[in-house]
């Protein structure tokens, strides 16, 4: 991963939109996104089929007009519970990188502004939380502290402090003796209020990149602690969790497993293009050498 | 028939016409400069002989070389010619090698892969070619890592790797542009050694004027992608019939008007600070001040800054009023005994490491309107001791006053009242604004300082009245960085050291980055500033040019010490101590080189 | 190097203990008696008293973790609570199906995403650069668990060429053991090799944009001789780092494929214990993954050293 810092010229947002419409990557990765989004919002307020008052006759149906995604052993229409399902997934992940990216970033600019032995304990902290096999923890975490969705945040989302700490400190450091900087600290500029006007903003597009791919993995992480059955319960529903009840059925019905499996495909796929995307027009010296 | 022919070459990148019909020819043997400020298509002219253009890029028109037309040879007849019958050497040694594989590795490669040679017949090739480049095996064994070594011993391997076949042309683009003074000079040595020995043709492409003046037979002159001027060095650069080779050639050797603020008082040092820092300083480095005038005057080179500000006209009554303020103040920043470690490396995991002493025990004084300079080769301390005269970074031990204040033990919050009165300037016009913001943020972010912040319009006014003290107007205030030039940004640069008024701006290459056309205005800005508010300056600087130009005193730095110290015009055309005048020999001079070069067709 | 090793094990050696402070705590904290796991709700006082006394935890805190720590330096992990065996045969009964699964999933996915990665990286915007490329985007999205339910239902269910799930044990042989973790490693491997492919990519891209890259070339070395013998070495910096990163993931990722193939490896052990508050087992198997992850690294840092001398010469 590169941690040099961009530092994108400022230009019009109509410059932007045009550079953007033109990125096939953040094209699709932006629509992908936005759709998934929708669907989720959506779920609020409308579902195919109604998913809380069951209708057992209706278990484990295949494919149908009325059923397009098919039932489950409930006889829950699948696409209603895949939109149900995004609203799980999406506060998720979104939640743990609002935990990493609050917590490590103000960390990493922390460390990279005061160096020393205060740099160093940080970076020692970063390889013990990196010894740890993340999903490992994850399923201590929620084992430990009871299944459920807001232990599953917490676990994804401490797994993502020193992802960021690491790549805000070393966009950090890269500022740091540059002149702009230094002509700060000659007027007389104290360390925070230089990373607040001079490293944050020029260390924003990194962070978003960075943002959109622990969201994407999030998205998985989440999907695996549910299927582990450690994160959403019942009544709530998340995609890992239906992979996780369609698996002992895998063998009559595997419309079950390939749906709520497809969903979290195209998100994550949406997002990581997403990144590619943003990364591509944030950051001037990849987009030199396309 | 020359040795490379090239007509009218067209070439374009996307939309963009890089280069609009360009003609040159090298014989066999020459040596042909090419000139030309950044943006004039030079260095896209090597590449394209080369044929190592960007994948974009498309050509027209005409190159041949030794007989093989080069825009529409196969790719193995390309690699059969690199290397072998042309050699390139690029501006950027620091990353112009393999940083994985040895130098030895690095040189013998091409050998091998152009004459087929076995391994141990390729070393010994090279380990020759890397004796006569300067990096005989003894202290540079084949084995070496590039990391292990310096930038102008890294620029040896790369020429080693050009020329290790006996190339029929050598291609040398920027080859010294990356290193100090000392080091360009020898490496242009060992190029026109190398060329001379083995009858390359050479073409040497430079930015430098006096570089090519001293190497070049021909000379070709381009700007914008089109030849402006081209013949014979001498007759070209001195009669500089194309108004474009007159305005580089002016613009090169350009001083500005000035007169010296502040005359220091001969002989006697003003106070006691200083005469302690003469001592310290210690042995004959330094010159007392009246040997020093006597032999400026005697001297029979013209010193071009003196004659112009001797030219200059009266002080006017508010100079007489400020240097009899310099006389009851005392000097404006004075340093003593300042030194500063850095932390080495560790040898090994038990020992202690062994401290890097990049300043040591450096004195001086600096008095209010003084235009001083401090020079030396890269790396000598130079910028470190900006730094701590700035108060970016503290010395290990010795004292730093400025207005009488003690600098290196107060804390941010105390310092404050000195930094408003001390600004900097960069050398990177680029990398010293923050993209992000708007120019009236960024020219009055030193504001900061006051203890009155400023209402928004007054912070307006005072943005407008900066920027237009450097020549840029008003309306600039709401345009972002990139919206300007080079030179530009450089004003801008000027504008933000100036709004609170400062006595003393310490400006760190301030033009070394600059082309000379928009180096000479700036130069002037410097000058004619420092004439109107008063404003002493520190100029650290490796190029004598830009010292001549503006500064009335000049300090000489080697090795972390100050070696010799004096009037500026004295201590150039005079030097004393060793590195002053390792430094001045080294400099490349227009003047100086016409007169060789006319010395040698003379005879 | 003997600096720059020295200093990479006290490191590793650091991370060991801070992490066992962790795990230790963790444990610490949480609710429920061991003693009174073992016996169960009804148990009569003076049988959980003996019992405390015997797994020594009535000892202060600071003198159970050095107890702990002194026992897993010469071995001894403890005895489990639910299986009232030694920890270290249960580790050791796992991971003879664990270790081959990781190994056999790191070479695989290695062994496809680099030649994969420089292949895009020489036909940049090409055919081959796009179709390989959009391939492993997707492969990047896949969750693996998912992916082995499809595998398990075309291969399994569908083609039935391999076993669906289990282990038979290498008593039986060699190869009904490989079969059984066929499925389970590409599984594992495919979608780590599509993350990997696209690293190598990006990291050939950016050095074949170098300056020493245009040196060799204009020695005259054709494009093909630069790309092997002089961006790969240099390529190969940044895929070490990752590669090293992905093994913990790798770790991870067994958790999760072991339950889907119901394989008895460390994965399960240690899921299974999680869920039983078999705590010692968990912080044994925990503890012995953490320095599985250290000892790779510093692996890792050793090919480092090996790929590029400046580190060689940094401490």
């Amino acid at each position: 991963m590169s941690a040099e810092p961009t530092s994108p010229p400022v230009e019009g947002v109509g410059q932007f939109a045009r550079a953007a419409f033109s990125n096939v990557s953040f094209v699709a990765g932006f629509v992908i996104t936005a759709l998934i989004a929708l669907m989720a919002l959506v779920s609020f307020v409308w579902t195919p089929h109604d998913v809380i008052n069951l209708t057992v006759a209706n278990r484990m149906q295949p494919i149908s007009a009325q059923h397009w995604f098919g039932t489950d052993h409930f006889g829950r229409d699948i696409l209603s519970l895949i939109m149900m399902g995004a609203r799980n997934s999406i506060a998720v992940a979104l939640v743990a990188v609002g935990i990493g990216m609050g917590i490590g970033v103000p960390l990493g600019c922390w460390a990279a502004a005061r160096g020393g032995w205060i740099d160093e304990a940080l970076m020692r902290f970063n390889d013990v939380v990196f010894a740890f096999p993340a999903l490992l923890s994850a399923i201590m975490i929620t084992a430990i502290f009871g299944p459920g969705a807001v232990n599953a945040i917490v676990a994804i989302g401490i797994f993502n402090i020193p992802v960021f700490a690491r790549v805000a400190r070393a966009g950090a450091m890269a500022l740091w003796p540059r002149e702009y900087v230094l002509a700060a600290r000659a007027s007389g500029k104290s360390a925070t209020l230089i990373t607040i006007q001079h490293i944050l903003p020029n260390i924003a597009s990194i962070l978003l990149v960075q943002g959109t791919i622990q969201f994407a993995l999030g998205i998985l992480a989440e999907a695996g602690l549910s299927y582990l059955g450690l994160g959403a319960q019942p009544p709530m529903t998340s995609w890992g969790r239906m992979l996780f009840d369609a698996q002992t059925r895998m063998m009559v019905a595997p419309h079950l497993a390939i749906f709520p499996g497809l969903a979290i495909v195209i998100t994550v796929l949406g997002l990581n293009l997403l990144g590619d995307g943003l990364r591509d027009l944030l950051d001037p010296r990849l987009r030199r050498q396309r | 028939m020359s040795l490379l022919e090239i007509e009218k070459l067209r070439l374009s990148i996307g939309n963009f016409e890089v280069l609009r019909g360009v003609d040159l020819h090298i014989d066999q043997g020459e040596v042909l400069g090419l000139v030309g400020e950044s943006g004039s298509g030079k260095s896209m002219t090597a590449l394209t002989l080369m044929r190592l253009l960007p994948e974009l890029a498309r050509t027209s028109g005409r190159v041949t070389f030794d007989g093989i037309d080069i825009l529409n040879a196969p790719e193995a007849a390309m690699n059969k010619l690199r290397g072998d019958d042309i050699g390139m050497v690029f501006q950027e040694p620091m990353t112009a090698l393999n940083p994985v594989k040895t130098i030895g590795e690095q040189v013998a490669e091409g050998i091998r892969w152009h004459t087929g040679a076995n391994r141990k017949d390729a070393e010994n090739r090279a380990r020759t070619m890397l004796d006569r480049v300067g990096l005989p095996e003894a202290k540079f064994p084949l084995s070496r890592y590039p990391h292990e070594l310096s930038g102008g011993q890294r620029q040896r391997v790369v020429i080693a790797i050009a020329c290790a076949l006996q190339p029929k042309l050598l291609v040398a683009d920027e080859p010294t542009t990356a290193l100090d003074v000392v080091l360009q000079a020898q490496i242009l040595d060992l190029l026109r050694d190398l060329v001379d020995e083995r009858k390359m043709g050479l073409l040497l492409i430079s930015h430098d004027l006096a570089v090519v003046a001293d190497m070049a037979d021909r000379v070709t002159i381009m700007r914008h992608g089109e030849v402006m001027d081209t013949g014979e060095t001498a007759r070209i650069l001195t009669e500089k019939k194309h108004p474009y080779t007159r305005q580089l050639a002016e613009a090169s050797m350009h001083v500005p008007a000035r007169t010296p603020r502040f005359v220091p008082p001969p002989l006697s040092p003003p106070d006691k600070g200083e005469g302690d820092a003469d001592a310290a300083t210690g042995s004959g480095s330094s010159v007392p001040g009246g040997k020093l005038i006597g032999k400026s005057s005697a001297s029979t080179s013209p010193s071009p800054s003196w004659g112009g500000a001797r030219g200059g006209g009266a002080p006017s009554q508010r100079d007489a009023a400020q240097s009899s303020r310099n006389a009851q103040t005392g000097p404006l920043l004075v340093l003593e005994h300042v030194t500063r470690d850095y932390a080495g490396r560790r040898r090994s995991f038990f020992s202690k490491p062994e401290p890097f002493r990049a300043v040591r025990g450096v004195s001086f004084a600096l008095h209010e309107g003084q235009s001083m300079a401090l020079v030396g080769r890269s790396g000598c301390g130079k910028s470190t001791l900006a730094r701590m005269i700035l108060a970016l970074d503290r010395p290990s031990s010795g004292s730093i006053r400025f207005a009488g204040e003690e600098l290196t033990t107060k804390s941010e919050a105390e310092l404050r009242p000195s930094r408003r009165n001390m600004q900097v300037v960069f050398q990177d016009p680029y990398g010293s604004f923050n993209p992000r913001h708007k120019v009236e943020r960024l020219v009055a972010e030193p504001l900061h300082l006051l203890e009155l912040q400023p209402s928004r319009n007054e912070k307006r006014q005072m943005v407008a009245q900066a920027l237009a003290e450097v020549g840029l107007s008003t309306a600039d205030m709401d345009k972002y960085p990139h919206e300007f030039s080079g030179g530009q940004r450089q004003r801008l640069s000027i504008a933000r050291a100036l709004i609170t008024r400062p006595k003393l701006i310490v400006a760190d290459e301030p033009v070394s980055a600059l082309d000379v056309s928009i180096r000479a205005q700036v130069l002037d800005l410097f000058a004619d500033l420092n004439q109107r508010l008063g404003v002493a300056y520190l100029f650290i600087t490796h190029d004598l040019m830009v010292a001549r130009a503006i500064t009335d005193q000049v300090m000489v730095m080697h090795e972390g010490e100050i070696v010799e110290r004096g009037d500026t015009a004295a201590v150039l055309d005079g030097p004393q101590s060793e590195a002053g005048r390792m430094l001045v020999a080294a400099s490349p001079d227009l003047d100086r080189a016409l007169a060789r070069r006319r010395a040698a067709a003379s005879i | 190097m003997t600096l720059f090793l020295t200093k990479r094990i006290a490191i590793g050696v650091l991370t060991l203990l801070v992490a066992s402070i962790v795990v230790f705590s963790i444990m610490e904290i949480l609710p429920g008696d061991p003693a009174r796991i073992m016996l169960g709700m009804n148990a009569a006082p003076e049988a959980l008293a003996t019992l405390r006394e015997q797994m020594g935890l009535n000892v202060p805190l600071v003198e159970r973790y050095a107890n702990w720590i002194a026992g897993m330096a010469v071995g001894d992990f403890g005895n489990s609570y639910t299986y009232r065996s030694p920890v270290i045969e249960l580790i050791a009964e796992r991971a003879i199906v664990s270790l081959p699964l990781a190994v056999i999933s790191l070479v695989l996915s290695t062994v496809i995403a680099i030649p994969v990665g420089i292949f895009a990286a020489a036909r940049r915007g090409r055919l081959g650069d796009t179709v390989s490329m959009g391939t492993a985007q997707i492969g990047v999205a896949i969750p693996n668990f998912w992916f082995a339910l499809l595998l398990i239902y075309v291969f399994a269910v569908w083609l039935r060429l391999v076993p669906a799930g289990g282990f038979p044990g290498w008593a039986g042989g060699i190869w009904p053991g490989v079969k059984a973790l066929i499925l389970p490693s590409i599984a594992l491997a495919l979608p780590q090799a599509a993350i990997l492919a696209r690293v190598t990519r990006s990291a050939m891209l950016e050095v074949l944009g170098e300056d020493y890259i245009r040196t060799a070339r204009a020695k005259g070395m054709p494009r093909r001789y630069v790309l092997w013998r002089h961006a790969l070495r240099n390529a190969m910096i940044p895929v070490l780092t990752i590669l090293g990163l992905q093994f913990a993931f790798l770790l991870a990722g067994t958790i999760i494929i072991e339950n889907v193939f119901y394989l008895p490896g460390l994965g399960r052990l240690v899921f299974q214990a999680i869920t039983q508050r078999d705590l010692i087992v968990v912080e044994g198997v925990v503890m012995l993954l953490v320095a599985s992850v250290v000892l790779v690294n510093i692996l890792v840092d050793i090919a480092y050293a090996m790929v590029d001398p400046r580190l060689r010469a940094r401490a």
